[in-house]
């Protein structure tokens, strides 16, 4: 894009809290179900039926309104929000119009180079999710499944601070982050747990004002964000070099295509008819709950980065890797707990533990991975006892069957051989059948020698202990 | 007092309009009929503005004592597939069956 | 016809003196109805089997509730599981909701035999029955005349005998209006006494379900059943129930009636104003301390009421769209032509209006000037009240300005017909408890009522002085002619 031009957008973030009934009901919010079968008289809408606020969803909001630094109403109330679609059966949503539940928060981001910029959040508050609608394609009909009807949603809405593609998918890593950390949902953007729709447009540099913003919808992915946005800011900019107006409108995303298609050219104007809910009751939020609130937040990502590389002396690249889901870090802490070489810990969880997490496709959770088992584990590798390449093995076959890795060593008998008389004839067999290498190495090429130890591994099934072959080697070849 | 000199009787093309919002399809007949007896609800509906309302907190809940009403997070009874589409004048698979939401070009 | 249903101790002692099984009393009670219905109307559907199959289930389950076997009729707008409920409206046409109101639920407990389908004003939206897709109710007084409304089939179906008792649903005088009209009690209980779970929503910050019966002791007994807290319902207050059927025989020496000058300023029949004198006098010679109060806010409550109710209601029937129940017209079409096709053939003509009504003061550019300033008129209602219960404990006037009118008379004038429930809105508006009990024949000797309203929660002030003047009175053992 030529630098004209600055970008200016705001997102506008749906997460559904991972509460275990509704919002307003007690019908289940597990994802997945045979359509029509986690639906009551209320969430479908039935006449005659009432909706009654699921508290603690009323709760977790309050722990987001807390992480984001917003101030929270002191008597909240839900409105109406009238508007006629199939997947809203009472053709209105109970959502909060005039006094959201919290407002004027942020979100702190932190670019590559280290800086950080504040993305101030307008609003956030509680309504109720639509259910779904399924396309039969090349038929006249639609299908509506109210499963989700109903589920807790709570909306964040940022200001239009946001000034390239990057900074928005930073914010929304950032805002998952945190989300997750509270563990009040699980941001599962392919279950729909997390969908964003965002806003952009563009004005000359120094221009005050803002331009005309496009709305773009089916954003899939925080890749998606991304790139929908670039590809706009692009359009756009192009537009206002040739001199035409940017229209008002919604825009979606085509992945396939990797472009933005107008939805629709003119949109009537939307008039929700907003007013107070009559069938809730206003919610004080006392002081003593928001004091319970923050007792029950957990340390929160930035706070953590800063002790983690105080506490535990690492590097600041090492610090986000832990840090970056709560679980990985809660993790960390427990290994670390028991086994007090945090640096090894973390190389281990960097490496080994994410490869079988990636592997698996599955969170630190899924591997069911007892920390005080990789602290035993890690511990016997620092020590000697087995060998590297052993504790590789018996990390995979702790994963694997969840049994003690101390049984699993004495069972494959994988203690590493540090006795020298143990060793003795496969050094000496390893020289009789390399004549080349112990040339070699004679000669001067210290390369060999490794060549000769892995050998004298190869020959104890791992078992050898290297440094003792090593040394062993290096004296009968002196 | 709230006065904006505003005229508030209401006309036709707000009786279409608001038509349109509670999705009623009027005939001319019907707007016209409408149109009269609104305006004439309208008109005396005016005498609110004799009120002084100002500093006056709206009532959404009559009785102060209604606040704070909640249920727990615990699962309660959900209807079966059967029953819950038992009243669906078309379905589907287990689906509400509706005409195809078409996307205006 | 033997009055056989005049009270529930009545009913009682007949079926008690009764051989055969409780379905067979239901098919007699059934047949009956069906009988007197043919002039009066009162119901929309009469399902004997269906009945008959209940009083079986009632007699099996063995165990005899406060109203075992008592026939009490249900509005149409309350839902009772399997049961057809249609509020009167074509858009509403076969639905059987899967759940039952919770006041359904308390009067089965009880062992009371529920008769659905009583006719209503379409969605309870009229005063005089007439909007009902079924056509309307009759009063058993004058069969050419209205019975009031929206509860109207509620209401002559206790005032001609068919049933012991009926539940209404009042939001704006639905259960008093036509109680005073028909001759018989009807009560409005504090907004929240009752769960509206299960009740279909008309405006939601002012419907409360309450009884119609021939006696103050019988309403007492019905109220005691149907009241108290339910947590599906949010509004719904979590007090305790008092025993209101103990304040029957208490005196009303002591008491202070407020009588509030605003009420009886202009526009009420000579007939009624007469009847309520002699009311006054009554109250007065039994001890009761009578004092005039003012409720300077009186006269916007009819305007504020009609913004407060068809906004909401216009909310509320937004989800009668032919998509998940109800009516759906076989048109051909897309979705927005299924949307206004049903609701078009589905609502009636009323039912627009107030939608019209409704969406029109909540629409943008609106709702400031007219909902957010009827909120606020509100409030000075409420607090007229506040104040005036500190000088007395409860508050006398006309349930309505006249007896009932012709079937037709004001059909075509909305706003004469709105403003007919000028004295029974208040009471919606600061949701209090309010009794309408019948005080004589005005004009045509048709049933003429009296209302006491009371401070929230105080229902017992009402019904000790309703009993009261009930036992000091004849005028609710007056019956219509033929019946």
């Amino acid at each position: 894009m030529s630098n004209k031009y600055e970008t200016v957008i705001g997102l506008e973030v749906h997460v559904q809290l991972a509460t275990k009934t509704k919002v307003f009901c007690g019908c289940s919010t597990a994802f997945g179900a045979r359509p029509n079968t986690q639906v009551c008289p209320v969430c479908l809408g039935l006449p005659g039926v009432l909706p009654v606020l699921n508290r603690k969803a009323f709760k977790y909001v309050i722990k987001v309104a807390l992480a984001l630094g917003c101030d929270i109403q002191k008597t909240v109330k839900f409105d109406r929000k009238n508007y006629y679609y199939p997947d809203l059966p009472k053709n209105y949503q109970i959502s909060q119009h005039d006094m959201p539940l919290a407002y004027d928060g942020k979100v702190t981001i932190v670019a590559e180079d280290g800086n950080t910029t504040d993305i101030r959040v307008t609003r956030a508050h509680l309504e109720e999710d639509a259910g779904k609608l399924l396309h039969d394609p090349g038929l006249p009909f639609s299908y509506v499944d109210l499963n989700r009807t109903g589920t807790p949603l709570l909306e964040i809405v940022s200001e239009p601070d946001i000034r390239t593609p990057e900074e928005a998918h930073r914010y929304l890593v950032t805002l998952k982050q945190i989300i997750k950390y509270l563990e009040v949902s699980d941001c599962n953007m392919e279950e729909g747990s997390l969908r964003c729709d965002a806003n952009i447009s563009l004005r000359e540099k120094g221009a005050p004002g803002f331009g005309s913003k496009v709305e773009i919808k089916n954003l899939n992915s925080f890749k998606a964000v991304r790139d929908a946005l670039a590809f706009e800011e692009e359009r756009q900019a192009g537009l206002l070099d040739d001199g035409e107006k940017i229209v008002q409108e919604t825009r979606l995303w085509d992945e396939k295509k990797n472009v933005t298609v107008s939805m629709r050219v003119k949109e009537e104007a939307q008039d929700y008819r907003y007013f107070p809910e009559p069938d809730l009751v206003p919610f004080e939020v006392r002081a003593d709950l928001v004091e319970e609130m923050r007792a029950s937040m957990p340390e929160m990502p930035r706070e953590r980065a800063l002790r983690f590389s105080r506490q535990y002396k690492l590097g600041e690249k090492d610090v986000e890797v832990l840090i970056s889901e709560k679980d990985i870090a809660d993790f960390f802490e427990q290994v670390a707990g028991c086994f007090d070489k945090p640096r090894v810990v973390c190389n281990w969880i960097k490496g080994e533990i994410m490869r079988h997490m990636n592997e698996r496709g599955t969170d630190i959770r899924g591997l069911n991975l007892k920390p005080g088992d990789l602290a035993k584990l890690i511990k016997m590798v620092d020590d000697e006892f087995i060998s590297g390449i052993s504790g590789k093995d018996v990390l995979e076959a702790c994963i694997e069957t969840g049994k003690d890795p101390a049984a699993i060593v004495r069972k494959k008998g994988l203690e590493q051989v540090s006795d020298e008389g143990a060793l003795e004839g496969i050094v000496e067999k390893v020289i009789a059948e390399n004549e080349r290498s112990v040339t070699d190495y004679k000669s001067g090429k210290t390369a060999a020698l490794s060549f000769l130890v892995g050998q004298v591994m190869k020959a104890t099934k791992g078992k050898a202990n290297p440094k003792l072959a090593g040394e062993m080697l290096r004296r009968k070849l002196g | 007092m709230e006065n904006t000199g505003r005229k508030k009787v209401i006309t036709e093309d707000d009786v279409r309009y608001v038509a349109r919002l509670s999705r009623l399809r009027l005939d001319e007949k019907d707007v016209t009929m409408f149109r009269g007896q609104l305006s004439a609800i309208l008109e005396y509906i005016e005498q609110l503005n004799e009120v002084d309302t100002e500093g006056v907190p709206p009532t959404s809940h009559v009785l102060s004592s209604m606040k704070n009403v909640f249920r727990e997070d615990e699962p309660g009874v959900s209807l079966s597939p059967e029953e819950a589409l038992s009243n669906a004048p078309e379905k589907k698979d287990g689906f509400f069956k509706v005409p195809r939401i078409i996307k205006e070009a | 016809m033997e009055d056989i249903l005049s009270s529930i101790d009545g009913f009682k002692r007949w079926l008690k003196g009764r051989t055969g099984s409780l379905a067979d009393a239901a098919r007699f009670l059934t047949d009956r109805i069906s009988s007197i219905d043919a002039d009066v109307r009162a119901f929309a559907r009469i399902d004997a089997e269906r009945i008959a199959r209940r009083a079986s289930g009632l007699e099996k389950a063995g165990k005899k509730g406060r109203l075992y076997g008592v026939p009490v009729a249900i509005k149409d707008n309350i839902c009772a599981k399997g049961e057809l409920t249609t509020c009167a409206s074509r858009i509403l046409e076969g639905f059987r909701p899967p759940y039952s109101a919770a006041v359904v639920e308390k009067l089965s407990a009880e062992g009371a035999l529920l008769i659905g389908g009583a006719n209503m004003d379409e969605f309870a939206f009229g005063s005089s029955c007439e909007t009902s897709c079924y056509g309307p109710t009759r009063n058993p007084w004058d069969t050419s005349r209205i019975p009031g409304g929206s509860s109207g089939g509620s209401a002559a179906a206790v005032a001609s005998g068919e049933v012991t008792a009926a539940l209404g649903s009042d939001t704006g005088g639905s259960i008093r209006q036509p109680a005073a009209m028909c001759g018989v009690v009807g009560f409005k209980p504090t907004y929240g006494r009752v769960s509206r779970y299960g009740l279909i929503a008309f405006a939601s910050s002012l419907d409360q379900i309450g009884p119609i019966t021939r006696n103050v002791a019988d309403c007492a007994a019905i109220l005691e059943v149907i009241s108290g807290y339910d947590n599906r319902d949010s509004t719904s207050v979590n007090m305790e129930v008092p025993r209101y059927t103990e304040s029957l025989s208490e005196e009303t020496g002591g008491l202070t009636i407020g009588i509030p000058g605003e009420y009886f300023r202009a526009g009420i029949a000579e007939g009624v104003r007469s009847r309520i004198d002699e009311a006054i006098k009554v109250f007065r010679d039994l001890g009761a301390r009578t004092v005039d109060i003012s409720l300077p806010h009186t006269k916007y409550a009819v305007s504020c009421y009609y913004i407060i109710a068809p906004a909401e209601a216009s909310s509320n029937l937004a989800r009668y769209d032919g998509v998940h129940y109800g009516y759906r017209s076989p048109g051909p079409g897309g979705l927005e032509e299924l949307y206004t096709a049903s609701r078009n053939a589905g609502l009636g003509e009323e039912a627009k209006r107030r939608i019209l009504l409704g969406t029109y003061s909540l629409s943008s550019g609106y709702y400031e000037a007219y909902y957010l300033k009827a909120q606020k008129v509100r409030t000075r209602i409420a607090d007229d009240f506040r104040e005036a219960f500190k000088a007395c404990d409860c508050i006398l006037t006309p349930t309505s300005p006249t007896t009932a009118f012709k079937i037709g008379e004001r059909v075509d004038d909305p706003l004469t017909m709105y403003l007919s429930d000028i004295f029974t809105i208040p009471a919606n508006l600061a949701g209090l408890p309010a009794i309408s009990v019948p005080c004589g024949p005005g004009e045509n000797g048709l049933p003429v009522g009296l209302q006491l309203m009371a401070a929230p929660f105080n229902e017992e002030t009402l019904i000790r002085a309703a009993s009261a003047f009930e036992r000091n009175t004849e005028h609710h053992k007056l019956r219509p002619e033929g019946l």
